[in-house]
């Protein structure tokens, strides 16, 4: 079912703690589903994944953000999920924008002290996992534990 | 063209969102082109949530540029080129 499938995650800003956390989490929870996942993010979203996984058990693939967003529009690459991370209005800036660019499901992953607000921006056709974790990853886990399955199996 | 970071810009908008720089430019620049997600400027592939707005008088460009850390940037710079090219490829958007 997800037999040569992958989903990008595209990191924000790492100011929010639970970013890495739960970037780690999606990776095994992909991976367990067969999917393969790349990371995508500036410098220090990439380096703070890298740092905390110096076995490479979960990161494969990492690339820069600017880059991604470039192969996407220039048709070049594509695939097959975006888990895109947003805790600022930049985040959403970014998803709308590989909405636009590709056909493939969105999954709007929204944390923070203000996920609600931020929640609220988004009126483009994604799925929206939202949870108020700012230091504490485990409400938005919960909520990934919840619906990845269903969106490996549907989207 | 080059580098948007190398060029000589200025800075309308600091920290603001997309829909801040969107009607700032709708309400400043009467010519004004929207364009989608991905659109190609100077080097660079513009992020946002569409509409993006991009503000034309003369040759000066007023253009939202997003970073993660640090939101959205409105930015104005000069290049006729690069003006003349966005004139060509889109439309005035209807008011």
């Amino acid at each position: 079912m997800s037999e040569n499938k992958d989903a990008v995650l595209l990191l924000g800003c790492p100011q929010v703690p639970v970013q890495t956390g739960i970037a780690l989490y999606l990776l095994y929870a992909l991976k367990k589903a067969g999917i393969t996942p790349v990371i995508a993010g500036n410098r220090a979203a990439r380096l703070l994944v890298e740092v905390s996984d110096p076995g490479r058990h979960y990161v494969g693939e990492v690339i820069d953000l600017d880059r991604c967003i470039a192969e996407l529009a220039e048709k070049k690459r594509d695939f097959s999920y975006f888990f895109v991370f947003i805790h600022n209005d930049a985040g959403v800036s970014y998803a709308a924008t590989v909405q636009a660019l590709s056909s493939s499901p969105v999954i709007a992953l929204i944390y923070g002290e203000h996920y609600k607000d931020i929640a609220a921006q988004i009126d483009f056709p994604c799925e929206k996992v939202a949870a108020k974790a700012v230091h504490n990853p485990t409400p938005l886990k919960k909520k990934i534990e919840e619906v990845l399955p269903w969106v490996v199996s549907n989207l | 063209m080059g580098c948007i970071e190398s060029m000589k810009y200025e800075i309308l908008l600091k920290n603001a969102s997309f829909k801040e720089c969107r009607d700032y430019v709708r309400e400043n620049y009467p010519d004004y082109r929207d364009v989608q997600p991905g659109f190609r400027m100077f080097d660079k592939y513009l992020i946002g949530v569409p509409p993006i707005s991009i503000g034309l008088d003369g040759d000066i460009i007023v253009f939202p540029y997003t970073k993660p850390c640090y939101g959205t940037f409105l930015m104005r710079l000069e290049d006729a080129e690069e003006a003349k090219r966005i004139r060509s490829l889109q439309k005035p958007a209807k008011k």
